[in-house]
């Protein structure tokens, strides 16, 4: 157990510090970074001024000893500034963190909601209305763009039929039962795609145990069917959409940034996206890194919960 | 008696007619008639945007601004309508079909290459190889790929090659994975311990002994995937890190209609509505193919 443990968490380190060393990398493939200050020879800089403040900035030490003066900064918490604003990025990641993490919430319980009972119905109630209708979410979902998803949102039922705003997370002063308009468009659009995964492994996981020899014998012991569905199928049934629920988590992050951008949604999705317009390498380094720790922990927890679930990883 | 008749002679007809429908229902099932039918219809568009296209798919015009299609406004003389800067529609989702087809053949081929011969030295081979190669397929597949294309894009800058080049590297990891797990059954097969034992060398097993073995696990990995990659290559171009305007492409017409959809509903809902069937069709053929080719696969 504890060697299982130790041994997603060295590897969820070792992605984290290989991620960590591909935006390094790249940041210095961006240029040498002296021409943020200086173009070669322009500005009048003499040759000596450039190399104090190399010295200074620690650029005239091995890209190694660079990289760890970096990290070290990292950990420290100072990311850096903006470059458009000249704020501290690490100031603006903290204005922007709650409104995604809100998003996130509201997705994540919506898909569970939805994807959940619906995947039990469609599999108890096999060749009915609500199996096709499960399934059909399933393959809609799988096979539309999430962003393509929002927009027809908007301009269905903000545009066509006003009844929903069409973006923003509205004022931030506003008390929190005026803000939720604001919060159905986007969370039934990024909860989608999860719900449908959910669906998709709770029917897989439920035709399957509902097939097993104990549900049978429970059956013939007369249990009600209530009680075998929820009691003995359903708790057995429910680890596999748990274990996948990582893999979806992966779709969940790109979603956020992506529909951040469609519904003009104040979080950090949309500062990665302004990120790139702007040209603002600090920024994505921030939450590019910010992005793939949240990643990481997901997944840590998602096999953890699944090691406590099923004792066969565990003891294995 | 009459009424005997008129049953005999509605029992004669019904079982052929039944039968014909019935039959036509079968093959439609049985066979992937629709998605073939989209597919083909995307490869004409695309192969033949230059002569299909009604007009310059990047050639502006202001008094066409969002014009609606023409079944809509019939003066209108675009068939689906315009954008915002009065470029043709049709024409752009012509040249779209067509840039997204090359951008699948190259990076699609290339992933598929890298990831077929990975997977097989690692299976193959094991050991060391083995383990290296499966680790990195493990870091790789755990961050979050978007967000590294978002990185280049900014360093590199976006152009039609690198959107190629981080599609397949989006693409190579899946067939790492499930050429390897295939490779490690053939190869203790007993028609490769035979050839072993004939005294065939290292590429002569992979050449005729292994690698027609993994040919229906690379076709149906490769024919999932493409939707993937046509959609991710949509994600991009939406978020302006794949294909630079003003080339057209799927993603990034939905992105410049975004900012119109009080206007003009339609250069919003036409290439996403493309894109939706496009996809969709992949599926449909992926699942076909796998059912058909290899079912073991049906987990992921």
């Amino acid at each position: 157990m504890k060697r299982y443990f130790l041994r997603r968490l060295i590897f969820a380190v070792i992605t984290l510090i290989a991620a960590t060393m591909l935006v390094f990398g790249l940041s210095r493939v961006a240029g040498d970074p002296m021409l943020l200050y200086a173009k070669p020879g322009g500005y009048g800089m003499s040759p000596e001024r450039i190399a104090t403040l190399e010295k200074r900035l620690g650029l005239d030490r091995p890209l190694v000893i660079q990289y760890f003066m970096w990290m070290g900064r990292l950990l420290q918490g100072d990311l850096g500034n903006t470059i458009t604003t000249e704020t501290p990025v690490a100031t603006l990641l903290r204005d922007r963190i709650p409104a995604t993490l809100q998003l996130a919430a509201t997705s994540f319980v919506f898909a569970i909601m939805l994807g959940i009972p619906l995947g039990v119905l469609s599999a108890i109630k096999r060749g009915t209305f609500w199996d096709y209708l499960g399934r059909s979410i399933a393959l809609f979902g799988q096979a539309m763009p999430v962003f393509w998803v929002g927009i027809m949102g908007i301009l269905i039922f903000a545009v066509m039929l006003d009844w929903l705003p069409p973006g923003t997370a509205g004022s931030r002063d506003a008390p929190l039962i005026s803000k939720l308009q604001y919060f159905i468009l986007p969370t039934v659009t990024l909860g989608w795609l999860p719900a449908a995964a959910f669906l998709r492994l709770t029917r897989s996981a439920m035709l399957e145990v509902m097939d097993s020899e104990y549900i049978k014998l429970a059956r013939a012991k007369g249990v009600s069917d209530q009680k075998i569905i929820w009691k003995h199928a359903f708790k057995n049934a429910i680890l596999q959409p748990l274990t996948l629920a990582a893999i979806t988590l992966a779709g969940f992050i790109t979603g956020t940034v992506v529909i951040e951008r469609v519904f003009s949604w104040p979080g950090v999705g949309q500062l990665t996206v302004q990120a790139v317009w702007n040209n603002d390498f600090p920024t994505l380094t921030a939450t590019v890194l910010l992005w793939t720790l949240a990643f990481l922990v997901l997944n840590f927890l998602a096999d953890v919960a699944y090691a406590y679930l099923d004792p066969r990883i565990r003891l294995s | 008696m009459a009424v005997a008749e008129t049953t005999t002679s509605l029992d004669q007809d019904r079982p052929a007619r039944v039968r014909y429908v019935g039959s036509f229902w079968q093959f439609v099932r049985r066979w992937p008639v629709i998605p073939v039918f989209i597919l083909t219809i995307l490869l004409i568009m695309g192969l033949g945007a230059p002569w299909l296209a009604p007009d310059d798919p990047i050639r502006q015009s202001l008094a066409d601004r969002n014009a609606p299609p023409s079944f809509v406004d019939g003066s209108s003389s675009h068939l689906l309508g315009a954008d915002h800067v009065g470029r043709d529609l049709l024409s752009r989702m012509l040249y779209g079909a067509r840039i997204s087809l090359a951008v699948m053949a190259i990076a699609l081929s290339a992933g598929l290459v890298v990831g077929t011969t990975l997977g097989i030295i690692s299976g193959y081979f094991g050991g060391l190889t083995d383990e290296i190669i499966t680790r990195a397929v493990d870091i790789w597949m755990g961050f979050p790929f978007l967000l590294l294309a978002l990185i280049v894009a900014i360093v590199i800058g976006s152009s039609v090659p690198i959107v190629m080049g981080l599609l397949a590297l989006l693409a190579w990891s899946s067939f790492v994975r499930n050429v390897r797990a295939n490779v490690l059954v053939l190869k203790e097969a007993d028609h490769v311990a035979m050839a072993r034992v004939m005294g065939a060398s290292t590429l002569r097993i992979l050449v005729r002994h292994i690698m027609p073995g993994i040919v229906g696990t690379v076709t149906v990995i490769a024919s999932l995937q493409v939707g993937q990659l046509i959609l991710a290559e949509a994600t991009l171009s939406f978020l302006g890190a794949g294909i630079p305007l003003p080339t057209p492409s799927w993603g990034n017409m939905i992105a410049d209609a975004r900012d119109y959809l009080q206007t003009a509903w339609w250069t919003s809902t036409f290439p996403g509505l493309a894109l939706f069937l496009t996809v969709m069709a992949l599926n449909f053929l992926g699942d076909w193919l796998r059912d058909r080719l290899d079912p073991r696969l049906r987990q992921i």
